[in-house]
């Protein structure tokens, strides 16, 4: 009985979570005097159409899996990584200057090598936020977003000055990129015609790696345990300072493992935009994924779908693709919303207990067992003292 | 607003739900004019739920609440504070940063204007009441700049300032030595002339100095309700506890073997800077409990977290079968084979949200018994935790439960069975038995003493003046950072160990 | 150039420049003293800058253009209340974790804010913004009146607002109460006080303190609105707080400094320093990093109960 009343619970809700960012992202588009259902059916089917758009969305899912996964680290070990913007953006740096400065190489050695320069990168920016947590207490939620802004400078400077392609400054068009990587540096293309490329394999075998990594190993028990329990871990001899900058290192390393993925698979250049938000982005297919890798790759589809839908009702529906980031941060509030309220046992008791009451008025065809005979007329006294008895709360 | 005197106070059928405990089952009492109720039972027996509804600060499910035969509802504590129901918490109500007259000022909507508060209207009702019932307070010193006994004037004087003509204090001498204890005595004997007052206890020998009437609840009931004259502390406990309960004692033969546990000259500061631990000395033999007594905030914190290597000794050494453990990683101190069971167990002892079985494992998790490298040896586990679940006798649904959501009593147990399962040399027990319940008291005393049996040198530190003279072989007493005196089990007795506990060496009391 | 009219230029670009910063911190730090912290400070000003700008963007050449400007810092202040509510929704009544939260409504924020911009307006645009006021008298002190007392009305509410923050917090009943449930939210309950209306009303104050800092953005200082016009002023608003104690004076002389150091390195770049811009920019971010990690890590004295839940029916 309380199994069912659970589950009700807890679809109830869902519900409401998922309807409450629907309906704030309904109120934005009808102040743009756009058709709601119209522009959410386009967000959800247009991309399913046509290849074109599915393999899109396999291309988002790529960077969305990689962050995610790093953050799903860093927030079951106790440490917020909000800095992905910036990681990835030092990933895609170190693994465009490596491919571009480094001489000659087989592919062989040149992809992972530009691959774990841009883990690197991003593993050592996340890691100064990490540091300054574990020796300096200083608040990682503060130091990584004020990271992003300095990365983000990093970047540009970088783009606009030593890295930028020659040749746009001989046609003096001054756009910032790179020049295009070597091409001994690309990911393949999986589908020809498409942008879709290996790299989903890479994050698909990582969400496996991350999942043995933090339920099947000592290391991931002790990551976990930091998060979930700093003191009593610190009480086990657990080292929590040390898991919490490990954690963040490693998310800065996913993030920036993404952001070299973005760079050698997908644009195969540096160029301004490409983070776009992915760092955020990765933060709800995190959240939206449970934490856990299993929950985070269709996650990430689902991102990715919005993603796509949202390019797509920007040429379509003129409804600016800035619309996605309003469903995210609607999504965040109603999932950390709905798991406050699920775990409430309190509140649970009492939708428990309603039901209780509510299927005992609907008479002797309610399951509970057998029905009190004189207490069961369609009742004008609520308060008879049968009842009461009845209802007596052995709980 | 006035109050009118409250000439009688009933409860009739209250009763009280949380998730999963039935804290209170049709609960009926009566309280007369000028007189004081003992409200006794045993940790989770209802008692503090009871009143915090008296108090409004919970809803009861059912049941009615009766002030000189009216009934009342309490939505929010500022019904019951209207009624003149004033209640003094086991943990004390005052906010650390504000100050005295702040805080009462904080209840009192009387001195509340629109833009500013009536700082010299309160300043002079606290004058008033201090001098009217011999509370003496600095209305301007902040509550952090005080000691617990005087802290807890200022939760008196509060209630009366706020109108309280009905008193009720939930363990009021849990953080005083036996003679404060008995000053509040003479106090709230004095304070009866005036109003009715209900305390709560579990300290038998109070409840039969103190009150005119006693009402035991066990497990949300009452069990019995009545005058208290003619009961004898150990009838009250039967009553309590629903058997005979006669709890495990030490007998003191064969104790004392070498020195195990060594400390030598300790100083540690504490949170706030100064030196909490200066110059401790004491040392644990193999095969004895030693009782660590003295009222919480002397050094207890501060050297339980050097022990377990979680605080910096500044100077001094800690020896722990010749080995110099002070300063040393927890990691290292653990190997090295002293057993801890932590003073907040569901913060400090389990991971909450980690399953019965993982929690087991937290201190071992990179012996080879339990890891192939990096990887983690899940059936070991299990075997692991199957075993020590029958050997505990720990009850839970199945082992892949969070261990936050079992019993204290089943907490407790988790975590004695991973220390014990090492077989730890020493064993440094901070207040084992902590809002547990009678039963799981037993468990545990009977696992010490066997423990005992068995050779481990064991550091029990507790607040329980009756556990430590039923425990310990000797039993030494901290006061301010140091050691006072070390007594053997036969020398020692409430009223020696009280007055060392207050600081007072030497014969004769104070 | 001498040093003198440099110094000049700095400071009479500099503490203009503060009170956004000025007007966030202050909401955020009723927020923090009552226990809560609102991340989203971000979004709420980038909203309000876009509410602000609107009006006098579409009401430009009608009759109503000369209310444009109050009607906009309405809509911005009326906005942030709203947000501050919705943030309590999460926070305070769901009990949700606060940093996250912070984070969610900063990306709805953000979002809604640069959805409409696209929409409505397309390209940057400026307005005509609001005007400076020169204080009679006051101004006319060489030296320090063209820097102090030759600025916009929101400007001198901003300044204003410090003592009677202080005033506030230290001095009213409500203050006494944001402060208790800040520390010790179970005693203030005992003692009558409604734990989850006092921090409500935190946060809608807050809220309004951001949105009317947005506002100024938009409205007082750039006179125009682009996606990135925030620039991570909400969140260098929230480390003010922790940098400045909690206390109203510490935040005006945190936010001082933070945005003098900004127009520092404007000055710099006026008189031809070359200097990537870049770096310069990154200044305040930076100063915001290396003042977080200098300030010592002791919250002995902050309000305790920053960032947890309370819960009254709980049990003890």
């Amino acid at each position: 009985m309380k199994q069912t009343h659970r589950l009700l619970y807890i679809l109830l809700i869902s519900l409401g979570a998922a309807l409450s960012a629907v309906l704030l992202g309904a109120i934005v588009l009808e102040v743009l005097g756009k058709n709601p259902v119209a522009v959410y059916r386009v967000i959800l089917t247009e991309p399913l159409k046509d290849l074109f758009g599915l393999t899109e969305i396999g291309v988002r899912m790529v960077p969305l899996i990689l962050v995610g996964l790093g953050i799903a680290i860093s927030f079951r070990s106790g440490i917020l990584n909000i800095g992905a913007e910036g990681q990835i953006q030092m990933g895609i740096i170190v693994a465009a200057a490596t491919a571009i400065y480094l001489p000659p190489l087989p592919r062989a050695v040149m992809l992972p090598l530009v691959l774990l320069g841009g883990a690197l990168a991003g593993g050592l920016w996340a890691g100064i936020a990490g540091w300054l947590r574990a020796r300096l207490n200083v608040s990682e939620l503060l130091s990584t977003v004020m990271l992003n802004y300095i990365a983000a400078q990093i970047y540009g400077f970088l783009l606009r000055g030593p890295m930028i392609d020659p040749a746009e400054l001989q046609v003096g068009s001054g756009t910032p990129q790179s020049v295009r990587l070597p091409k001994y540096a690309w990911i393949d293309r999986i589908i020809p015609g498409t942008r879709l490329h290996y790299g989903l394999v890479i994050a698909i075998v990582l969400a496996v790696l991350v999942y043995v990594l933090l339920w099947r190993t000592r290391w991931g028990y002790e990551l976990r345990a930091a998060g979930a329990g700093p003191k009593a871990a610190r009480y086990g001899g657990i080292k929590v300072e040390s898991c919490l900058v490990s954690a963040m290192v490693l998310a800065g390393a996913f993030a920036g493992l993404a952001g070299a993925v973005e760079v050698t698979g997908v644009h195969r250049r540096a160029i301004e935009a490409i983070s776009s938000g992915y760092g955020f982005s990765g933060i709800v297919v995190a959240l939206f994924g449970g934490l856990h890798p299993a929950g985070i790759v269709p996650s990430a589809f689902f991102f990715g779908l919005l993603l796509i839908g949202s390019d797509m009702t920007q040429r379509i529906m003129s409804v600016p693709a800035n619309m996605v980031l309003v469903l995210e941060g609607a999504v965040i509030l109603s999932i950390i919303s709905a798991k406050m309220l699920i775990a409430d046992q309190y509140l649970f008791e009492r939708f428990s207990r309603a039901l209780e009451r509510a299927g005992r008025r609907k008479g002797p065809e309610s399951k509970e067992g057998p029905a009190a005979p004189a207490a069961i007329l369609p009742s004008k006294d609520p308060s008879a003292p049968g009842r009461d008895a009845a209802e007596g709360g052995r709980s | 607003m006035k109050p009118e005197p409250i000439h009688s106070l009933a409860v009739r059928g209250i009763t009280k739900r949380f998730p999963g405990i039935l804290a209170c089952d049709h609960i009926d009492l009566e309280i007369g004019d000028h007189e004081i109720l003992a409200l006794v039972g045993e940790n989770g027996a209802g008692k503090t739920t009871l009143m915090n509804i008296l108090m409004g600060l919970y809803q009861p499910d059912e049941g009615h609440i009766l002030i000189n035969n009216r009934e009342v509802h309490f939505r929010t504590p500022v019904d019951a504070y209207r009624m003149g129901i004033g209640m003094v918490h086991q943990h004390f109500m005052l906010v650390p940063n504000l100050t005295v007259a702040e805080n009462i000022v904080l209840g009192a909507r009387e001195y509340h204007r629109l833009l500013k508060l009536d700082m010299a209207g309160i300043q002079k009702r606290i004058r008033e009441i201090s001098e009217r019932y011999s509370l003496p307070v600095q209305p301007d010193a902040y509550i952090w700049q005080l000691s617990v006994g005087e802290q807890q004037r200022v939760e008196l004087v509060k209630t009366l300032c706020l109108g309280a003509r009905f008193l009720i204090l939930d363990e009021p001498t849990s953080a005083l030595t036996p003679q404060e204890t008995d000053e509040l005595i003479e106090l709230l004997k004095r304070m009866a002339g005036d109003m009715s007052i209900i305390f709560i206890s579990h300290k038998l020998a109070e409840v039969t100095a103190l009150s005119d009437k006693v009402a035991i609840l066990r497990q949300g009931r009452v069990v019995y309700q009545g005058s208290t004259a003619g009961q004898s502390v150990a009838n009250l406990a039967a009553l309590m506890t629903g058997h005979e309960v006669v709890l495990p004692c030490n007998e003191c033969t064969g104790a004392g073997g070498e020195d195990i546990l060594e400390i030598e000259d300790l100083r540690v500061r504490s949170d706030r800077g100064f030196f909490a631990l200066d110059g401790l000395s004491l040392s644990v033999r193999k095969g004895e409990i030693l009782g660590l007594a003295g009222v919480s905030g002397n050094g207890q914190r501060e050297l339980a977290d050097a022990l377990a290597g979680l605080r910096k000794v500044e100077s001094g050494s800690i020896r722990y079968r010749g080995r110099e453990l002070a300063n040393q990683s927890p990691r290292t101190i653990i190997e090295s084979g002293i057993g801890y069971i932590p003073e907040d167990r569901n913060t400090e002892g389990i991971v909450p949200p980690f399953s019965v079985r993982d929690n087991l494992i937290l201190k071992d998790v990179r012996s080879s018994r339990f890891c192939r490298g990096p990887f983690l040896r899940m059936d070991e586990a299990r075997r692991n935790a199957e075993e020590l679940q029958q050997r505990f006798d720990i009850r839970c649904a199945s082992l892949s439960v969070p261990a936050g959501s079992l019993s204290g009593g089943n907490i407790q147990k988790v975590i004695l069975a991973r220390e014990l399962a090492r077989k730890p040399h020493a064993l440094v027990a901070v207040y084992p038995t902590r809002g547990l319940d009678m039963g799981a008291e037993e468990f545990i005393h009977e696992r010490l003493l066997e423990l005992r049996a068995q050779g481990t040198a064991i550091l029990l530190i507790s607040e329980e003046l009756d556990e430590i003279l039923n425990l310990s072989d000797r039993i030494a007493v901290i006061y301010k950072g140091k050691i006072l005196s070390v007594l053997s089990a036969r020398e020692a007795d409430k009223r020696t160990l009280g007055l060392l506990m207050a600081g007072v060496v030497g014969e004769g009391a104070a | 150039m001498n040093v003198f009219t440099f110094l000049i230029n700095v400071l009479s670009l500099g503490i203009p420049f503060s009170v956004a910063l000025l007007l966030a911190s202050t909401g955020e730090m009723f927020n923090q003293r009552a226990g809560v912290f609102n991340l989203g400070c971000e979004g709420i000003m980038s909203i309000g800058a876009f509410l602000a700008f609107m009006p006098p963007y579409l009401l430009q050449n009608t009759p109503l253009a000369p209310y444009a400007n109050l009607i906009g810092v309405s809509a911005a202040v009326a906005a942030g209340a709203l947000l501050g509510l919705l943030f309590g929704l999460v926070t305070v009544t769901f009990r949700a974790p606060q940093g996250i939260a912070g984070i969610g409504l900063q990306l709805l924020g953000w979002g809604v804010a640069g959805t409409l911009f696209r929409f409505f307006v397309g390209g940057v645009t400026g307005i005509p913004g609001m005007k400076n006021l020169q204080v009679p008298l006051l101004s006319s002190i060489p030296v320090l009146g063209p820097i102090l007392f030759n600025m916009n009305a929101l400007a001198y509410a901003g300044f204003l607002l410090v003592p009677a923050s202080w005033y506030v917090l230290l001095k009213t009943p409500w203050g006494l109460k944001v402060r208790a449930v800040g520390t010790y939210p179970r005693a203030a309950d005992t003692m009558g006080v409604n734990v989850a209306r006092v921090r409500y009303q935190a946060l809608v104050l807050g809220g309004m303190l951001a949105g009317l800092a947005g506002a100024y953005l938009s409205l007082g200082q750039a006179k125009m609105f682009a996606d990135d016009i925030v620039a991570g002023r909400g969140f260098i608003a929230v480390a003010l707080v922790y940098f400045g104690r909690w206390n109203p004076w510490l935040i005006l002389g945190g936010s001082l400094l933070f945005s003098i150091a900004q127009s520092f390195q404007l000055a710099i770049q006026v008189l031809g320093i070359s200097f990537p811009y870049e770096f310069a920019v990154m200044l305040p971010y930076v100063l915001v990093i290396a003042v977080l990690a200098l300030t010592p890590g002791s919250v002995v004295r902050g309000p305790a109960e920053l960032g947890k839940p309370f819960d009254r029916e709980k049990r003890v």
